[in-house]
C-alpha cells in the first residue's frame, strides 16, 4: 500500500475545502474526507495484517524512501509497523468523530475545519515518518493548528491558554530538535534515518546526554510530570473538537515519540533513566488522580484524568519490558478513543446546559438519556471496567510492569495500581453528581437529547472502545512485534 | 462429555437479553421486556439443570472422584511473558452448584419483579441490568482463569452499582451505589495485586495449573513463593491474603462491609439476588476455588480467613439485633451468615473427612441462598404492602399477608437452625467443623447462632405480630408472580437440608458424608430456641420491654446501633485524610506551585524583554552609539586581551 495516500488524502480534502463556498459544503467535504481517512486506515490495517500473515516479518512494511534534501541527507522516508498502524487507526477514529461533533460550529467554519484537517495531516505524517527530520516537520505541523483552535474558537481565558500551550509545546519541540541534532551528529554517519540510527553505535555518554532531551521534549506533549500544566488550561479553553484532537491525537504524538525516537534510538539512555521515568509516571498517575478528585469543572476533570492516564503510557515505556510497552501503546489507543469521547460528551452537555460545573448539573439521565448513557460508558471505561479498552490497556501495563522485580519498579507498579480506586472515586463523583440525582434546574427539563451527528460520533468511538475491550487479542498481536523491535537492543544489553 | 454449546449458552442467553433489552428495550419491548428477560433466563436455568445432572451423574466422575473439567478455553490476551488471560469454562462441583444457585435465584427474582417493578418507568432497563448481572455472575463462577474471574468480578460489581442506583433520582441511592462500588474497588485493588503476585511466582494464570504448581510439594514455583518474603511474610501468603482481600470486599466481611447495608437502597428483588444470594458469596466462592492452595500451602492465610469470618459473623449479628429498617436487619444477617461460610472454610482441612468445613461451607452457601432470597422477597412483599422499610410502620400483618407470613416463617426457622429446616443441617456441619479444629471459634459461632435466632424472630414478630392490625390497605398480596417465587423458595428452604451434600461437593472431589450427632445438636438448637423465645417475649405483643432493655444498656446499645462507628471512621479517613490532606493539596500544588513555576518563567521572560526592548529604540543616534561602543570594545579585546 502506498503510505503517502494517508497524507495526500487529507491534503486533497483541505484543498477541496478551500474551494467550497458555504459552510454546509465545507462540513460535508470534511466529513467525506475523514471518512476516506477511516477507510484508508482500515485498508492499511487489512493489508498490513495480510502481509504479516503471509510471513513478512520485516520490521517496517510498505517503506518509501525519497531524497528530500541531499546536502543534509534528509529523506522522505515512510513505513509502518504495528505500533504506527494502531496509532493511525486511532487518528482516523478521532478525526471523524471530531468532525462530526463540530457540526454546529458557527464562527469561521471553513477555517475551523481546515485546522482540524491540517492537524490530522501532521499526525499521520508523524506516525508514518521514519526520518527524524520529517518526523519533526510533521510534529510542528500538528502544533500550530492547536494554537489557533484554542485562540480563535476557544472559550474562557483562551489567549492565556493558547499561549501557554503553544509555548510549552514549542519548548518541548525545541528540546526534541536539539536532541535530534545531537543524534544526527553523534553517529558515525550523518543521517536522520530512524532505522539506520537504531543500528549505529552511539556512545553511552552521548546517549546519557541526549536521552533526557528527547524524552522530556516528547514528554511535554504527553503530559510528563511536571510539564503537564498546559493540559488542564489548554483543554478547558479549547473547543470540543480541539480538546478531542488535543487529548486524543496530540498527546499521543508525545508518547509515540518517547517510544519510537528516544527509547528506540538511545536504548542505553533509556536504561539509565528508567527509574526516573517510572517515578515521574507513577507520580503523574496518582497525583493526577488525586488532583482530579478535587476538580469541579467537567473539562478539568477529564484533563487531569488524562494526566493520570497518560502516566500509564510513560510507566509502560519506562518499564522497558515488551509486555509493558505493548500495554503503553494499547493505552495510547485506548485513552485516545476514550478521552475523545469524554470531551465529546462534555461538549454535548455544555452545548445544552451552558455549564460544565459539576455542582450545577444533576439528574441529566432523566433529561437526555442517550448522552448520559455515553457519559456512563466513557466513565466506566475511564475507571477501567472490563469490556472496555481501558481495562485491557491498564492490565497489560500492570502485567508487564510486574515483570520487573526490583524494588523501585514494584513500588511504582503498586502506586499505579492504587489509581484504580482513586479513578473510581472521581469518575463516580462526576457521574453521580451530573447524571444521577434529582434534576437541579428547571430549564434542563426541556433540553434535547443527542442529534444524529453526535450520536454517530459517539457510536464510532464506542465501537472502537468496545472492540478493543471485548476482543483485545488482535491489537495485542498487532502491537507486540513492534514493541519487540523497540526493546530488542535493551534486552541485549541486559544479557 | 459436556456439550460446549450448551455451556456457553448458559451465560450468553442473559448476555443476549442484556444487549437486546438495553438497546431496544424501550422502543420495541416496553412492557414485555420482563417476560423476554425471564424467558431467556428460564432457558438458561433449564440448561444449568441439564448440565448439573450430566456433571454429577454422568461424566463428572473419574475413579469415584469429581474432576475439574475445562471443556472450553480460548486465549483472550496473551502477554509476551508467557502469561495468558483465557476465557474458559471450568466444571467442578462448586461451579456446577453455583450455576444452579445463580440461575434459580435469578429466575425467581425475574418472575417476582414482573409484578414488583410493574409500572416502573425504566422497566426494561431494570431487566437489562438484571440480565447483565446474571451474565457476569455466571461468567464469574465458570471462570477457569484467575484473571477471567477478576474480569467478571468487576462486571458483577458494576451491575451491582447500576442496580443499587436504579432509583437514580434519590440521592441516598446514588450515594449508596457509589459507596458500594468504591469500597469493593478498594478491595479489588488487593485482589489485583494478589493476582500479580501469584502469577509472578506460579508463572500461570490458569486455575488448575496454578493450584497444581502451588500445592505439589516439590515444585520450584512453590519453593520460591514460600522462600521469598517481604516484611517477614512469604510471597505466597501475601498473594493469597491480597486475593482474599478482594473476596472480603465483595463478601462484605469486616472491616470492608460498610457498603452492604447501604446497598439496600436498591430495589428489594435486587437485594435478594445480588446482595443476599449470589454476588456477596463470590468471596466465599473465590476462597473455595483457591482452597487447595490455602489448605495445603498457606495455613496462615486460612487462619486469617477464620478470624475475619468469625469476627464478621459476631459483629454483624450484634448489629442486626438493633436495626429498625427490615432490609438492613437482613443485610447484617447476610453478613453474619457469610462470616459463617468463611470461617467454615478457614477451619477446614483438605481431603477426605478433614474437609467437613469445606463441604459445610458450600452447603450453607446453598441453603443460605434459598432462605435469604426468600427473606428478602418476603420483605419485598411486606414493603410493597406498607410502602415503608421501617419496623414502626409494620405489625400485625399476618392476617393481611398470609402467604408471605408462612413463607417468611419457614425462612426464619431455616436461618435460626431449627430442625428439620435446611439451615439446621448446614449450620450443624459448620459448628462441627469449628468444634473439631478450633474451640474458640466454635464458642463464638455458637453464641452467634443464638443471636441469629433472636434477631430473625425479632423481625418476624415485629412484622407479623406485635400491634393489633394496622389500618386496612386496599390491595392484598402481590399476586401470582410474587407468590410463586415465595412458595418455591419456601419449599427449597424447608427441604434442602436433606440433600446429601457431601456426595456432591467436597474439598477434593471424593465422597463425604457430613457427620451428624444428635447430642452435638442439642446446644445450638437449645440456644436457637432460646433466642426465638426471647424474641417472642419481647416482640409478640406491643410492650415496652424491649425499650426498657435498650435504655438499660443505653451506652452499649448506642454503640451497636451505630454499627460500632465503623462508617464514621471511614468517613473520617476519606473526608479528612484523603480529600483534605491528599486531594486538596495535590490540586493546590498543581495550580500554584507547578503551574506557578510555568507562569513565573513566562513572566520572567516577559519582564526581561520589557527591560531590554528599550535598546531597540529605533533612533539612529542610539545605534550609532552602540556601534561606537562595539568598535571600541572589540578593539580593546583584540589588542589587549587576545593580543592579535
Amino acid at each position: 500500500m502506498n503510505l503517502t495516500l494517508l497524507i495526500i488524502a487529507p491534503l486533497i480534502t483541505a484543498v477541496t475545502m478551500l474551494l467550497m463556498r458555504n459552510a454546509q459544503q465545507v462540513k460535508w467535504t470534511s466529513l467525506v474526507g475523514s471518512a476516506i481517512q477511516l477507510v484508508l486506515a482500515f485498508a492499511l490495517l487489512f493489508v498490513f495484517q495480510n502481509e504479516r500473515s503471509a510471513g513478512n516479518t520485516e520490521q517496517m512494511l510498505f517503506q518509501q524512501n525519497y531524497t528530500w534534501f541531499s546536502a543534509w541527507n534528509i529523506h522522505f522516508h515512510v513505513g509502518v509497523d504495528g505500533i504506527s498502524v494502531a496509532m493511525i487507526l486511532l487518528t482516523a477514529f478521532v478525526v471523524i468523530a471530531g468532525v462530526l461533533v463540530s457540526w454546529n460550529v458557527q464562527k469561521m467554519v471553513k477555517e475551523f475545519y481546515l485546522m482540524l484537517i491540517l492537524l490530522s495531516i501532521g499526525a499521520y505524517g508523524f506516525f508514518l515518518s521514519l526520518d527524524l527530520f520529517l518526523l519533526f516537520f510533521f510534529l510542528e505541523i500538528a502544533v500550530l493548528p492547536k494554537f489557533l483552535l484554542i485562540g480563535i474558537w476557544g472559550s474562557g481565558e483562551k489567549e492565556y491558554s493558547a499561549n501557554k500551550l503553544a509555548l510549552m509545546l514549542m519548548g518541548g519541540s525545541a528540546l526534541v530538535l536539539v536532541g535530534l541534532l545531537g543524534v544526527y551528529f553523534a553517529g558515525s554517519e550523518r543521517t536522520f534515518d530512524l532505522l539506520k540510527l537504531s543500528r549505529l553505535p552511539i556512545p553511552q555518554e552521548t546517549q546519557r546526554l541526549l536521552f533526557p532531551l528527547l524524552f522530556a521534549g516528547f514528554g511535554v506533549f504527553t503530559a510528563l510530570f511536571p510539564f503537564h500544566t498546559w493540559v488542564p488550561d489548554g483543554h478547558s479553553s479549547a473547543p470540543t473538537a480541539g480538546s478531542m484532537f488535543l487529548a486524543g491525537i496530540s498527546m499521543k504524538l508525545g508518547g509515540y515519540g518517547c517510544l519510537r525516537v528516544a527509547t528506540y534510538i538511545l536504548p542505553e539512555g533509556a536504561k539509565e533513566y528508567s527509574t526516573i521515568i517510572i517515578a515521574l509516571a507513577a507520580i503523574a498517575i496518582l497525583y493526577g488522580a488525586f488532583a482530579t478528585m478535587m476538580q469541579k469543572d467537567l473539562k478539568y476533570i477529564n484533563a487531569y484524568s488524562s494526566v493520570s492516564h497518560c502516566g500509564f503510557v510513560l510507566l509502560g515505556i519506562g518499564m522497558l519490558t515488551k509486555t509493558a510497552i505493548t500495554g503503553a501503546v494499547i493505552q495510547m489507543v485506548s485513552h485516545g478513543l476514550m478521552t475523545a469521547l469524554f470531551f465529546a460528551v462534555i461538549g454535548m452537555i455544555y452545548d445544552r446546559t451552558h455549564t460544565r460545573s459539576v455542582k450545577k448539573l444533576g439528574g441529566l439521565l432523566k433529561v437526555m438519556p442517550f448522552i448520559t448513557t455515553i457519559f456512563f460508558i466513557v466513565g466506566l471505561c475511564s475507571l477501567g471496567l472490563p469490556g472496555f479498552s481501558g481495562f485491557v490497556a491498564e492490565m497489560t501495563v500492570f502485567m508487564g510492569s510486574w515483570e520487573r522485580p526490583e524494588i523501585p519498579y514494584r513500588v511504582a507498579t503498586i502506586a499505579a495500581c492504587m489509581s484504580i480506586v482513586v479513578t473510581a472515586v472521581y469518575i463516580l463523583r462526576a457521574i453521580g453528581q451530573t447524571a444521577m440525582g434529582p434534576v437541579t434546574e428547571e430549564r434542563y427539563m426541556t433540553l434535547k437529547d443527542a442529534s444524529w451527528n453526535e450520536k454517530l460520533a459517539a457510536v464510532i468511538l464506542i465501537t472502537g472502545i468496545v472492540v478493543i475491550g471485548v476482543a483485545p487479542f488482535w491489537l495485542n498481536d498487532l502491537v507486540a512485534p513492534g514493541a519487540h523491535h523497540i526493546i530488542e537492543k535493551i534486552s541485549q544489553l541486559n544479557n | 462429555m459436556p456439550n460446549v454449546i450448551i455451556l456457553v449458552l448458559i451465560p450468553f442467553l442473559p448476555l443476549a437479553s442484556f444487549l437486546i433489552l438495553g438497546l431496544f428495550g424501550k422502543s420495541i419491548f416496553r412492557n414485555t421486556s420482563g417476560l423476554a428477560g425471564t424467558l431467556s433466563l428460564f432457558v438458561s436455568f433449564l440448561l444449568s439443570i441439564y448440565t448439573s445432572f450430566g456433571y454429577f451423574f454422568e461424566y463428572g466422575k473419574a475413579n469415584g472422584i469429581y474432576q475439574k473439567l475445562v471443556p472450553l478455553k480460548l486465549s483472550w490476551l496473551e502477554f509476551s511473558n508467557g502469561l495468558s488471560i483465557d476465557m474458559g469454562i471450568i466444571l467442578d462441583p462448586i461451579s456446577v452448584m453455583m450455576i444452579m444457585v445463580v440461575t434459580f435465584i435469578s429466575l425467581m427474582v425475574h418472575i417476582y419483579s414482573l409484578t414488583y417493578m410493574k409500572g416502573e418507568e425504566r422497566f426494561s432497563t431494570y431487566y437489562s441490568y438484571l440480565s447483565l448481572f446474571t451474565f457476569s455472575m455466571l461468567g464469574l463462577v465458570l471462570s477457569s482463569n484467575i484473571f477471567q474471574i477478576y474480569i467478571f468480578w468487576e462486571l458483577v460489581g458494576v451491575s451491582s452499582f447500576l442496580l443499587i442506583g436504579f432509583y437514580y433520582n434519590k440521592p441516598s441511592a446514588v450515594a449508596a451505589s457509589k459507596k458500594a462500588f468504591i469500597v469493593t474497588r478498594f478491595a479489588d485493588l488487593g485482589f489485583l495485586i494478589g493476582i500479580l503476585v501469584l502469577s509472578f511466582y506460579s508463572g500461570t494464570l490458569d486455575f488448575n495449573t496454578l493450584i497444581q504448581r502451588l500445592t505439589s510439594p516439590g515444585s520450584g514455583e512453590l519453593k520460591t513463593a514460600v522462600t521469598t518474603s517481604f516484611l517477614g511474610i512469604s510471597a505466597l501468603n501475601w498473594g493469597l491474603a491480597l486475593v482474599f482481600m478482594g473476596g472480603a470486599g465483595k463478601s462484605a466481611l469486616f472491616p470492608l462491609h460498610i457498603w452492604l447495608p447501604d446497598a439496600m437502597e436498591g430495589p428489594t428483588p435486587v437485594s435478594a439476588l445480588i446482595h443476599a444470594a449470589t454476588m456477596v458469596v463470590a468471596g466465599v466462592y473465590l476462597v473455595a476455588r483457591l482452597f487447595p492452595v490455602l489448605a495445603l500451602s498457606a495455613p496462615e492465610v486460612l487462619e486469617l480467613i477464620t478470624l475475619v469470618g468469625v469476627i464478621t459473623a459476631l459483629i454483624a449479628a450484634l448489629i442486626a439485633c438493633t436495626q429498625t429498617d427490615i432490609k438492613r436487619v437482613l443485610a447484617y444477617s447476610t453478613m453474619s451468615q457469610i462470616g459463617f461460610m468463611m470461617f467454615a472454610l478457614g477451619v477446614s482441612g483438605y481431603g477426605g473427612s478433614n474437609g467437613i468445613g469445606f463441604t459445610a461451607s458450600m452447603f450453607h452457601l446453598f441453603t443460605h441462598a434459598l432462605f435469604k432470597a426468600l427473606l428478602f422477597l418476603g420483605a419485598g412483599s411486606v414493603i410493597h404492602y406498607v410502602h415503608s422499610n421501617e419496623m414502626k410502620d409494620m405489625g400485625g400483618l399476618k392476617k393481611h399477608l398470609p402467604i408471605t407470613h408462612i413463607t417468611f416463617l419457614i425462612a426464619c426457622l431455616a436461618i435460626a437452625g431449627v430442625p428439620p429446616f435446611s439451615g439446621f443441617f448446614s449450620k450443624e456441619g459448620i459448628l462441627l467443623a469449628a468444634y473439631e479444629h478450633n474451640p474458640a471459634v466454635f464458642w463464638l459461632a455458637l453464641a452467634t447462632s443464638g443471636l441469629t435466632a433472636y434477631y430473625m424472630f425479632r423481625l418476624y414478630f415485629r412484622i407479623f405480630w406485635y400491634k393489633a392490625s394496622q389500618q386496612h390497605k386496599h390491595h392484598g398480596e402481590g399476586g401470582f408472580a410474587m407468590m410463586l417465587p415465595l412458595i418455591l423458595l419456601a419449599v427449597g428452604a424447608a427441604v434442602a437440608g436433606f440433600i446429601p451434600f457431601g456426595r456432591f461437593v467436597s474439598s477434593d472431589g471424593s465422597l463425604l458424608t457430613l457427620p451428624f450427632h444428635w447430642l452435638f445438636s442439642i446446644a445450638p438448637v437449645t440456644l436457637g430456641l432460646l433466642g426465638i423465645f426471647s424474641a417472642m417475649v419481647l416482640f409478640k405483643k406491643e410492650n415496652g420491654k424491649a425499650d426498657q432493655i435498650s435504655s438499660f444498656m443505653s451506652r452499649v446499645y448506642k454503640l451497636v446501633y451505630h454499627k460500632f462507628y465503623v462508617d464514621e471512621i471511614y468517613l473520617f479517613i476519606t473526608r479528612k485524610v484523603l480529600f483534605s490532606m491528599v486531594g486538596r493539596p495535590a490540586a493546590w500544588i498543581d495550580r500554584n506551585i507547578i503551574d506557578g513555576l510555568v507562569n513565573l518563567s513566562g513572566a520572567t521572560t516577559k519582564a526581561v524583554s520589557e527591560r531590554i526592548k528599550v535598546i531597540q529604540s529605533g533612533k539612529v543616534q542610539h545605534y550609532g552609539l552602540y556601534f561606537l561602543f562595539g568598535v571600541i570594545g572589540l578593539g580593546v579585546l583584540l589588542i589587549y586581551v587576545i593580543k592579535f
